[in-house]
């Protein structure tokens, strides 16, 4: 494969959509499948047939706002319509080229408006399945580029300019990481993918996965020849069955056309991707429990050093990246690496695509620049709390993040920004919360998540996630006692610094800030023993008649 | 050329010490006499970094490493038994006291336990905690050894000694957090495991969650230092 004949591919992809005067876009993402997006997709197509006019229906990954869905974009109107069920077909069809189907149209401009799409440039315009649909929209291109006109040092480069930081959460400067795996001594390395997205309500990794798979098979291989690997993993849960059938067709595309496997294009470059499938373990993202669940071995995390830069996957030189870091590579490739470090905040830069959810009216997939405040994710994009309710909280990072109150809303998005008030980029969760919310129960909701998920190894986070679970549950419950609290805070405290890995050390977090921010909260669950938000069910005291 | 220098200078608690490249804090600490709380390490087995009792504090860092597998380095400064250190380490023991159902009065390690001995060098007096008191059983199918879960602690050095210098893998890890348990073999009763009856998990086991049937009452000490010596004449050869 050359880049001529991707061009060529491009072109006649082109050229076959150039046939048709419609395009109708059925978003066949999960949250849409499960309402019917697939039998909808059938009906339009049936109705398109029997309405003679040229109409070409796609099925495409997710367009971010889930909770609209199904959804259908019909161009080149870029008409959007929502909650469209199958009945509408002849009538979507029907109204193209005329007048749109007044019942089904929304008003997605300012949820669309103020995003900025990098990692989800493709997402809702390309059919996943076709490595063509791909090419079309520049796709593999960048590796080509690299593979032909750069040397690996140009391309380590390239990402250190651009300033992408790890998006799995963390925050560690790619172009570092890379540039360290790259002047580590071995024969043999790894290219690895972490595609374990485990966060509760965060579901990025997925949907860039399902929706573009090619893009995430592209900067691996980016990646592999920038360090010198010739042989990669992508790791994905196996909850994500979609993903891994999507990225299973994806590689085989890929191969079929040349764009793995032996000398690509021509160059004495060799790569090839094997998809490794996790067993349900929330530990097995962090990145020596990865390692060793690929390895086989029962998902525990080692300390750290020696770091998987050093010494990984079989001992070699091993480098780790998330699903949405390996997304960003090409792009960055293709524009520059000034062009990506022009958008952002001063230390964070480009883009960072966030899973909205929980009490906000556009739930779903969007993708912000760095710096943005929080306040325009919730209100413009998120389109604000339903249901006439008050705004209480965000809780970012998942479990290992924390919640962030309503007076803090004009913090602008960023790795540090994030960590300065108690809480922490993380994968892209944004959990919304209103009135109606427990802070107290959030807080125990994800310390019993990172206790069930605790692997066992080291004790603070073994035994100390447990008991702080049994300390919540007690003022939960009504019961719990100032000693409690104060006890709690210790624990807290101890399983911070002394947990072995990322998930015991962070999992305080939830807890440490709504301490901070919502202390009045616990005091009037132990105090007067009463539920502000009414979530706990705590039973008043039994008066013994005398 | 001149040869590598291997040897690095270090401070351990406030003490001038000396050591070889590629040592870890640990080794060069108690070479010189300096003690650090373990419980899952064992001279001669594979260290897990997993017990947190060995976490020392670096000057210029605020992050505590695990002294078993830290390696030393030219400069480093090492404070071993800092306040905080040992508020620390008081927790995770309560942890451990109120984690399974230790009761030193019938146990047949009384007065040969590792965790009993690091309570009272750490002074740990009483648990704060809640005790949890899960249901945990004792497989006594074996011929020669009992295992009780109730006294075990999760340290893995029978697992480790088992693979590692018996070379046999009986014992593994199952489950995971709080209910993480060691079994033998796929979780089968250790009477009909593969086991080879060389008795060496039983002597590396820290308390009495490992004992020989043969003994009674608190008449268990355990000899884990055969594992050095083992290790020694296994190089020798």
């Amino acid at each position: 494969m050359t880049i001529e004949e991707l061009d060529q591919i491009a072109l006649s992809v082109r050229q076959e959509n150039a046939k048709y005067d419609y395009e109708v876009n059925v978003c066949m993402d999960l949250a849409c499948a499960s309402q019917g997006a697939g039998l909808l997709r059938d009906e339009l197509v049936k109705a398109a047939e029997a309405s003679g006019k040229k109409v070409l229906v796609r099925r495409t990954g997710c367009m971010g706002p889930c909770s609209s869905g199904p959804l259908v974009r019909v161009d080149p109107e870029e008409q959007h319509y929502h909650h469209v069920t199958a009945n509408y077909a002849e009538a979507i069809v029907a109204g193209l080229g005329g007048k749109p189907v007044p019942e089904l149209q929304c008003d997605l401009n300012d949820h669309f408006d103020g995003q900025v799409r990098v990692v989800l440039e493709n997402a809702g315009h390309i059919d996943p399945e076709k490595i063509d649909d791909y090419i079309s929209r520049d796709g593999y291109k960048a590796l080509l580029t690299v593979l032909t006109e750069m040397t690996p040092n140009g391309v380590i480069h390239r990402i250190t300019e651009s300033g992408l930081r790890g998006r799995g959460g963390g925050g560690y400067p790619t172009g570092l990481k890379w540039s360290t795996v790259a002047k580590a001594t071995g024969d043999v390395k790894y290219v690895v993918c972490n595609g374990d997205e485990g966060d509760p309500g965060a579901f990025m990794d997925r949907s860039v996965m399902e929706g573009d798979p090619h893009r995430v098979i592209e900067g691996m291989a980016i990646a592999a020849y920038a360090i010198g690997a010739s042989k990669g993993y992508i790791y994905v849960r196996a909850e994500y069955p979609v993903a891994v059938a999507r990225l299973t067709t994806a590689l085989r595309e890929a191969r079929r056309r040349g764009l793995l496997g032996s000398n690509l294009c021509g160059t004495p470059f060799s790569f090839d991707v094997e998809i490794r499938l996790g067993a349900g373990a929330f530990v097995c993202g962090e990145e020596t429990a990865l390692i060793a669940s690929i390895e086989g071995r029962r998902g525990t995390p080692k300390p750290r050093p020696p770091y998987p830069a050093v010494s990984g996957l079989w001992g070699k030189p091993t480098l780790l990246n998330n699903v949405e870091t390996y997304a960003n590579i090409a792009p960055i490739v293709r524009n520059g690496g000034k062009w990506f470090a022009n958008m952002g905040s001063e230390r964070s830069k480009g883009t960072k695509v966030f899973a909205l959810t929980g009490k906000i009216t556009n739930t779903g997939l969007v993708e912000v620049p760095m710096g943005i405040k929080l306040r325009e994710i919730i209100e413009t994009i998120g389109g604000g709390v339903p249901g006439g309710h008050k705004f209480k909280a965000v809780q970012t990072g998942g479990p290992s993040g924390g919640c962030i109150p309503a007076d803090m809303l004009d913090l602008g998005v960023s790795y540090d920004a994030l960590m300065k008030v108690g809480s922490i980029m993380g994968s892209g969760g944004m959990i919304v919360m209103d009135d109606t919310s427990c802070m107290v129960n959030v807080a125990r909701f994800f310390i019993e998540f990172c206790m069930t998920e605790s692997c066992g190894k080291c004790i603070p986070c073994r035994a100390g996630t447990a008991q702080m679970f049994t300390l919540l549950t007690r003022i939960c419950n009504g019961v719990g006692t100032m000693d409690d609290l104060a006890l709690l805070e210790d624990l807290c405290v101890t399983v911070k610094e002394t947990s072995l890995c990322g998930l015991g050390q962070t999992a305080p977090n939830p807890v440490l800030s709504t301490l901070k921010y919502f202390r009045d909260e616990y005091l009037e669950h132990i105090n007067h023993k009463r539920c502000p938000a009414g979530v706990c069910n705590i039973q008043a005291p039994v008066e013994v008649l005398a | 050329m001149s040869p590598e220098i291997d040897v690095k200078t270090l401070i351990i608690d406030e003490q001038e010490v000396s050591g070889l490249r590629g040592q870890t804090i640990l080794e060069v600490a108690r070479e010189n006499d300096i003690d650090i709380p373990t419980l899952c390490h064992m001279d001669g087995l594979s260290d897990v970094g997993a017990c947190r009792l060995c976490l020392v504090e670096i000057k210029g860092s605020n992050k505590l490493l695990p002294a078993c597998v830290a390696t030393i380095y030219e400069g480093m400064e090492v404070s071993t038994n800092t306040g905080r250190l040992q508020q620390h380490r008081r927790t995770i023991l309560e942890l451990l006291f109120a984690e399974r159902n230790h009761v030193c009065a019938v146990c047949v390690a009384n007065g040969h336990c590792e965790l009993q001995s690091l309570a009272q060098q750490q002074g740990v007096t009483h648990v704060r905690l809640p005790y949890r008191n899960p249901e945990l059983g004792v497989d006594a199918s074996h011929e020669r050894f009992t295992v009780d879960h109730n006294r075990c602690i999760l340290c893995t050095r029978c697992v480790r000694v088992c693979a590692e210098v018996e070379g046999a893998h009986i014992w593994d890890v199952m489950g995971r957090g709080i209910n993480s348990v060691v079994i033998t073999d796929l979780h089968q009763d250790w009477g009909s495991s593969a086991c080879t009856r060389c008795g060496k998990c039983v002597q590396v086991c820290p308390t009495g969650a490992l004992f020989d049937k043969s003994k009674v009452g608190s008449d268990h000490p355990k000899y884990p230092d055969f594992l050095t010596l083992l290790n020694q004449m296994r190089e020798a050869q």
